[in-house]
Parts: structure tokens; C-alpha cells; sequence
């Protein structure tokens, strides 16, 4: 089996003048590389990396931005054999302190050898790492690499595929890793091997019917999974065109994203829940004159629960813009997979049905709805793709009957190798039988897979996941909220398609003026320290929060108190 | 005496933003550097200021660098209106 150099070489040799990625930056015109752009610039960063003692087989961390730097140095510590992982950029809002400490605690699990970032932001890498004592040997400026895009003699670097390490690698050696869960730095790198990629590929593509007629669209970024590997391997590896602008962008602007599929004939996206509805409510007919959408045929909403009336809001909206409703479509993945895990047949529409909410509760059985009960919506994330099997079982890994829920666990050529020097979590997510425990709850109908909940607490904000008590430990830190005394939690919000954040604290002060201020405290801090925007803010006297036996905040339980006394006081859900 | 602009922006960042209307806004208190106005409010935020002032805000000046508290934004308002 070839490895990714393979891929890259064979592209460069047989059509270096083919464009692989187009990037649009707001106010600037379009950037097209093509793929002997792509392999000049990354074989500069080879030198790069070569000159800065980097081996094959090192790791190597980029904090870079949607631009011209990282698709070089990407791909040039994949022709190194170096293992590369795309990190999150700080944000205004993240503490510039946080992010240092989250950085610290990222390096010392994953010990990468170097870091790629920009000259602006070395100051920040620094002074998170304890030189001589960290594993991170240099910090690579971008505007310093060889052939680098904003480099002065900006020179092209042609390859020299021969004395490349990347050519080197083995299938079952590790080529990249992803970051992409949780909201802090000890955060589990998914380690991917060549193999279980380019398996994914092949199912994944045979899934979608990929052809070298596709356009990729994506806004997405490229630190998490539907980003890395739909909108950037798949096409770049595959010879299929992509246009990529910056989630920064895109959040400011989201009809930039209908211009450019009607410019480049775009044909798939892949976008989170929350994008139906976040484009449908906030763009004017203006910025839509002239946009025609008919060459696009495929939408996979993925990376968050999936809604159907989200597609309706959706469709509604764009439909007169040649938007089909066959376009609509669905897939469950996680990185653990590569990607997709399921993924909806393109020729057919997501199967939507009403099930009855009280026996989805307690019985955790999804009944179709009878008698006009109390239903809720659900809708299909297909199949699982031709790879991969699944299978529902219960808390001692039986198999559960249709409809009956229960964790997802699955099997498939193309699982992680491991999360990164983390043997003992490894170990862990794994049945005896080798069968890997998603944690999430689902069941099956036809063949059909429905995402039912997840087994740990967790929040899903726009396709980000978030763990609560992160969030808790936050808000611990502001003066007059005592520690174990705040629960987090999400609720969904049917006009934004995903959840809101709620964080409920106890506080012993009764004055409004005092409570403001712990308030916008924990407001502030939680922003600060985790980039996550809190919804509502309650602060309540004790005893208030419901606690487990052990002492715990029993999340749950606090959302379900919360809910009632917003009901009780008229306010929404 | 505050502007008639600020107020309005106020009272609409704390109704639909925050969930808290009876939330006071200073003038110069943070928005986007603090958290109280996240990225994914920015286009609401244009597109209230445009319907309500009449002013368009172009989507690459939706930034702290534009403007990070009310009385830089009605600054920006009135100076194209």
C-alpha cells in the first residue's frame, strides 16, 4: 500500500499544473495552488525541518492560520515522515495565560519536537515551553522557512522526492494526529496511521460516490476531523479541487460560503447542525443575487445532533437559489473512525420518524409515536459506511434489539492506532473483544443508525464538544463562587440548532449589585479561560443544586431544575 | 446624558444576547474582548444596526479592532449615517 508522499509525488509528476486548493481571504482576491505549488512550498519546510534536527516519526505542531503557511508546512513534515497535528489559534477572547497552560500541558503528553507558528505569536509559544527540559527543540517562524509563502526570496523549492523520509514510511506508521476533543490542554491526540486512512478514504468516497467531477466547499477548520479529513486529505490526496475560507470569515459572512459554491460549481459541503439555521436567519437577499446553487449535491450535516427541522428551515430559505432537498443529507463520525462512521445514502432522503418521548426516556426503547403522545423528531444518520460494522449493546456489551438504545460500539479497518502516548485511555475505550466504545447512545432500525445521546456529560456547541466541568472549574475561580458549588450544562435551542450554555452557582450574597458582579465575573472568566460563550448565567441561594451520593453535581438533575423554573416563570424551552 | 444609539444597542445586547434585560451596559465596557458578545452574535449585530440606524457594517469590520464597547460603535454608527 503507498503512503501519503506517495500520493503527493504522484500528483506533482503527472499534473503539477492541476489546482488543488483554491483559498479566499475576505476583501483579497482568490489564492488557486496548484500541486506543484502545494510540493514546492512543502519541500522547502522538508529543508526546514531538516535543518532543525527534526527526525521522521517527531512531532510537529502548527499554530497557524487558514493560509498559504499551513498547507507547506503541513505537507512538508508529511514528505519529512514528521507527524503533524493542526492546533486551534488564540482568539481574542481566550486569556492569552490559559492558552499558555494549555499549551504546557499539551507538550508534555505529546512531546512534539517542534512548533510552526507565526513571528507575531512566538512570543506566546516561548513562554509556554521550559527549554532543555520540554521535548520541543525549535519553533519554526513561518515567514523563515525555506521557500515559506511570506518569505522575502519566496523562492520555489522543487523536491527531491529521493531523500525525502516521508517516502519512506510505512502504512501502519503514524501520520498525523487530531486534537480535536475538549476544551482544555490535556486534551487525547488521535494518532492516525497511513493505512487507516487511506481505507477511510476508499469507503468514505465509495459512500459519496466521489468522482474527479466533485468540488469541495468547506469553511470548516482544519484542527478538527470534519475539517481535516472531508475538506482537506480527502481532496487534496484524491485530485478533487477544494475551496476553503476561514472559519473567521465565514462566521462574519456566512453567504460567502453560497458565492463560492455558485463560483467553483461547488458539489459537496460539510457543515454542523447549527449552520442550517445560523445561515438560513442571517443572510440578505442582497448578498444571494446571482447565486445559483444547483451544482451542489451533496450537504452532509455531521459533528452535532442532527435535526430535520433544520433542513426545513434550510431548504426553505435557499430552495428559489436552485437548493435541492435531495442535498440535505447526514453522517455520524469521530475522529477514532478517521471521520464517518455512518454515513445517509446521497439518492435518498435522511429517514426522519416521531418517537414516543416517554418510552425514549424510560423504557430507552424509541417506539414509533402513537395516539398523538408526547413525540420527538428524529432523524437518520444512515448507514454505517461499507468498512465499518456497528452494534448496540448495554452497559455489559450484549447486543440490544432494534430500537432498544444503547452505546454505539464499533469495528473497522481504519481505527486510531491510539490516542498519543496515552496507553492507559487507550486501552480503555476498547471492549475485550476489540470493539471500540464510542460513548455515544443510539439505536437501529432497517440498518439505520439514530444518535440518541452520549453516555458522559458533554456539551456540543456548533460541532465543538466542551466537558462541564471545565467550565465548572472556571467559574470556581471567581470570588464568592465556592468550589463544587456551580453546575454547566447545555440545552438545545431549536432556533439555533445547537446548545446554549447554562451555568447555575450558589452564592451565599443576596445584594442584586454584588450578584451582577459575581455574574459577569463568572461570565468573564469562563470566556476567558475556555473561548466558550456562556447563554444564561443563574445565580441561585443554596440549597439549590441537586447533587449525586458522592457529592458531585448531578448535571443533569440541575438541568432538568433549571428548565422547570424557566417554564415556571414563563420564559423559554 | 447617554445616546439614544448606546442605549438602544444596550438594551438589545442584554434582551437577545445576554437573556438578561435588565443587564446594564456601560459605554466603555468590553464586548468582544470580554465574552459578553460572542463571534457568532457579530452578523446579528450588523444586521440590527443596519435595519435600526441605517448603516452598513461591512463583515471584515466585525471586530475588536473595529469597535469592543458601545461607545466605540455608536462612534461608527453616526459617522456614517
Amino acid at each position: 500500500m503507498p503512503n501519503f508522499s506517495n500520493y503527493l509525488q504522484r500528483h506533482y509528476e503527472q499534473t503539477p499544473d492541476k489546482v488543488s486548493i483554491t483559498l479566499l481571504f475576505a476583501g483579497q482576491p482568490d489564492r488557486p495552488v496548484t500541486y506543484r505549488e502545494l510540493i514546492h512550498g512543502a519541500s522547502g519546510y522538508v529543508q526546514t525541518y531538516a535543518q532543525n534536527g527534526i527526525q521522521p516519526g517527531d512531532v510537529v505542531l502548527l499554530i497557524l492560520q487558514h493560509d498559504m503557511d499551513l498547507l507547506y508546512a503541513y505537507f512538508g513534515a508529511v514528505l519529512h515522515g514528521a507527524i503533524p497535528s493542526i492546533m486551534p489559534f488564540l482568539t481574542e477572547k481566550l486569556l492569552p495565560e490559559r492558552y499558555r497552560t494549555d499549551l504546557a500541558e499539551l507538550v508534555s503528553v505529546t512531546r512534539p519536537t517542534a512548533i510552526v507558528t507565526y513571528r507575531e505569536f512566538e512570543p506566546e509559544i516561548r513562554a509556554a515551553l521550559k527549554p532543555g527540559e520540554d521535548s520541543v527543540k525549535a519553533v519554526i517562524v513561518s515567514d523563515q522557512a525555506e521557500g515559506a509563502a511570506a518569505s522575502p526570496l519566496n523562492s520555489p523549492c522543487p523536491p527531491d522526492f529521493a531523500a525525502f523520509g516521508g517516502l519512506l514510511r510505512k502504512e501502519e506508521d503514524v501520520v498525523l494526529l487530531q486534537h480535536s476533543s475538549g476544551s482544555t490542554g490535556l486534551q487525547k491526540g488521535v494518532a492516525l496511521s497511513h493505512r487507516s486512512i487511506f481505507n477511510h478514504l476508499d469507503a468514505y468516497g465509495e459512500s459519496i460516490r466521489l468522482t474527479q467531477d466533485d468540488v469541495i466547499v468547506s469553511w470548516l477548520p482544519l484542527y478538527h476531523d470534519m475539517g481535516l479529513i472531508a475538506c482537506f486529505l480527502l481532496p487534496i490526496l484524491g485530485g478533487i479541487p477544494v475551496v476553503q475560507m476561514s472559519p473567521f470569515d465565514w462566521v462574519r459572512a456566512p453567504y460567502r460560503l453560497f458565492q463560492a459554491i455558485s463560483t467553483y460549481r461547488g458539489t459537496l459541503t460539510w457543515l454542523p447542525n447549527f449552520a442550517y439555521n445560523f445561515c438560513a436567519q442571517k443572510i440578505r437577499d442582497r448578498d444571494m443575487e446571482g447565486v445559483d446553487l444547483s451544482s451542489w449535491r451533496a450537504s452532509i450535516n455531521t459533528a452535532e445532533p442532527v435535526k430535520y427541522k433544520s433542513h426545513q428551515m434550510f431548504y426553505e430559505r435557499f430552495k428559489s437559489y436552485g437548493l435541492r432537498l435531495e442535498t440535505l443529507q447526514t453522517s455520524y463520525g469521530m475522529a477514532e473512525n478517521v471521520f464517518a462512521v455512518t454515513q445517509n445514502d446521497l439518492s435518498k432522503l435522511p429517514y426522519v420518524e416521531d418517537v414516543d418521548r416517554e418510552s425514549f426516556a424510560s423504557d430507552l426503547i424509541a417506539r414509533p409515536a402513537f395516539d398523538g403522545r408526547p413525540a420527538i423528531q428524529m432523524m437518520s444518520c444512515g448507514k454505517p459506511i461499507p468498512n465499518t460494522s456497528i452494534r448496540i449493546v448495554d452497559r455489559k456489551g450484549r447486543d440490544l434489539a432494534e430500537r432498544h438504545i444503547g452505546e454505539i460500539v464499533l469495528k473497522s479497518n481504519c481505527m486510531l492506532t491510539s490516542y498519543y502516548n496515552r496507553p492507559d485511555i487507550t486501552k480503555k475505550a476498547f471492549l475485550d473483544d476489540g470493539w471500540y466504545m464510542s460513548g455515544d447512545y443510539g439505536y437501529m432500525v432497517n440498518g439505520e443508525v439514530f444518535i440518541a445521546g452520549r453516555k458522559k456529560d458533554l456539551i456540543i456547541v456548533g460541532g465543538k464538544n466542551i466537558y462541564p466541568q471545565d467550565l465548572e472549574l472556571l467559574a470556581y475561580e471567581v470570588p464568592g463562587v465556592h468550589a463544587g458549588r456551580a453546575s454547566a450544562f447545555g440545552l438545545f435551542n431549536e432556533a439555533t440548532g445547537t446548545e446554549d450554555v447554562v451555568m447555575v452557582a450558589e452564592v451565599d450574597i443576596i445584594d442584586p449589585v454584588e450578584r451582577q458582579k459575581i455574574a459577569d465575573g463568572i461570565r468573564a472568566t469562563v470566556t476567558r479561560g475556555s473561548a466558550v460563550a456562556l447563554r444564561y448565567v443563574h445565580l441561585v441561594s443554596p440549597p439549590w443544586l441537586v447533587k449525586t451520593s458522592s457529592g458531585k453535581t448531578a448535571r443533569s438533575a440541575n438541568r432538568e431544575k433549571f428548565l422547570k423554573e424557566m417554564q415556571a416563570k414563563g420564559q423559554m424551552y | 446624558m447617554t445616546d439614544e444609539i448606546t442605549t438602544t444597542l444596550a438594551t438589545y445586547i442584554a434582551t437577545e444576547f445576554l437573556k438578561q434585560p435588565d443587564r446594564l451596559i456601560n459605554p466603555d465596557e468590553p464586548l468582544l474582548s470580554s465574552g459578553l458578545v460572542d463571534s457568532f452574535h457579530l452578523v446579528d449585530l450588523s444586521l440590527f444596526v443596519e435595519n435600526n440606524f441605517g448603516v452598513r457594517i461591512d463583515d471584515a469590520e466585525l471586530n475588536a479592532s473595529s469597535f469592543d464597547n458601545l461607545n466605540q460603535l455608536t462612534t461608527f454608527i453616526k459617522e456614517r449615517q
